[in-house]
């Protein structure tokens, strides 16, 4: 984990008006923040242990749990709600077996929901890691998914 | 010397320096703002809003909040107008409906003729707390140890120590506790100790060897003495002995 924490400074030339671009790589190298990393971070970086928790903690995208393989997105913006969104979520529950904001016990799903990706025009909208799901519906939910069990 | 600009401040005219703020001209002519979360040694910040005024720019009316807006030659400024008054009750309503039983908050609604919130039971809150930042900003402006900050975003923000574990970086020097305009931070010093329950800290306080009175924490006092190089011992005496 060092070295890696140590690169990731490295790439971003140790500036501090860079955290959270910093934060966003550690978050793509271990798919959450680890405590161990973001205190790497605020030590090397000379930064308060505080400011960067109150920016790990400000940003809906930062985690500070561990999270699951595969990200599920699921959009709740307004168009998204409006188009069923809701329902689409509901399904994921129970498909997954899990409450939103949770991992599977398998480890290999986090159920996250956000609220919108910019792509309202094919809401409702699920994502999973960088793959887009437009227009969902109940039927599509369990192919979406199988396609990224083990 | 620096430039200075002539506004006018419900209906008299002063000339301030260029660069300060509304609040600050005010103040130093005796015209009282009311605010929370302004502190003269820490930058302003404009969280609690009770220091709106209204400004007159041609022929446009706006509310401002007075301690971020830099005056500015010719400003015609209102600080009790009725769209003023009207909204700043509106502001002090809500947060009285936060802090309902907090007795600086009740003291200031009440100057406004507010004695209860307008919102019905089930959505007033019993915090002490308004979220102004202002123990966070004293932390790290002041003091420069940033040993809190705010944390989580929204309905959830609030001053917290990283983690919501023990403040390990804080110092006992209880600036935020003197700083808080609501007296949400508790601070207390017995048998020796001192205590920040908000922070979960605890501190040895230091005993003159002198007087025996014991008249700050120990870690504060090697934070000073490192951060001046001062010798060791240097902090044996109180101020009042030396």
């Amino acid at each position: 984990m060092k070295d890696k924490v140590t690169a990731i400074i490295k790439k971003y030339d140790n500036d501090k008006s860079q955290l959270v671009s910093i934060l966003q790589d550690v978050q793509a190298e271990y798919n959450y923040l680890p405590r161990a990393a973001l205190d790497k971070l605020s030590k090397k970086m000379d930064i308060p242990q505080s400011q960067v928790y109150s920016l790990a903690t400000f940003f809906r995208a930062f985690s500070l749990k561990e999270r699951g393989k595969h990200i599920v997105n699921v959009c709740l913006g307004t168009a998204c709600h409006v188009r069923g969104g809701e329902l689409i979520l509901e399904s994921l529950e129970r498909q997954l077996d899990i409450q939103r904001g949770n991992t599977t016990k398998d480890n290999n799903f986090t159920l996250e929901t956000v609220n919108c990706m910019g792509c309202c025009a094919t809401g409702p909208v699920v994502k999973i890691n960088d793959e887009y799901f437009g227009h969902m519906t109940n039927d599509k939910v369990e192919p979406m998914i199988k396609k990224y069990s083990k | 010397m620096s430039e200075s600009v002539t506004l006018t401040i419900n209906g008299q005219k002063y000339s301030a320096e260029k660069g300060k703020t509304v609040l600050q001209v005010a103040a130093d002519n005796g015209i009282k703002i009311p605010t929370l979360c302004h502190h003269e040694e820490i930058e302003p910040y404009g969280a609690c809003r009770l220091c709106i005024v209204e400004i007159t720019r041609g022929t446009r009316n706006r509310i401002v909040t007075s301690c971020l807006y830099p005056v500015e030659e010719g400003l015609v400024v209102q600080t009790d107008s009725p769209r003023v008054v009207r909204n700043r009750k509106m502001l002090l309503d809500l947060l009285l409906a936060r802090c309902s039983e907090n007795k600086v908050i009740k003291g200031l609604a009440a100057e406004y003729g507010i004695e209860k919130p307008s919102f019905r039971e089930e959505y007033r809150e019993k915090h002490d707390c308004i979220v102004c930042g202002l123990c966070v900003r004293a932390c790290e402006q002041v003091v420069g140890v940033s040993a809190i900050s705010l944390v989580n975003r929204g309905i959830h923000k609030e001053p917290k120590p990283p983690y919501l574990e023990r403040a390990k970086a804080c110092i006992g020097c209880g600036s935020c506790f003197y700083v808080c305009p609501t007296n949400a931070i508790q601070m207390e010093d017995k048998n020796g100790i001192r205590r920040i329950d908000r922070w979960k800290v605890e501190f040895k306080l230091k005993k003159c060897s002198k007087c025996g009175i014991e008249w700050a924490p120990v870690a504060q006092l090697e934070y000073i003495r490192k951060k001046w190089d001062l010798p060791a011992g240097f902090f044996d005496i109180c101020p009042n002995c030396k």
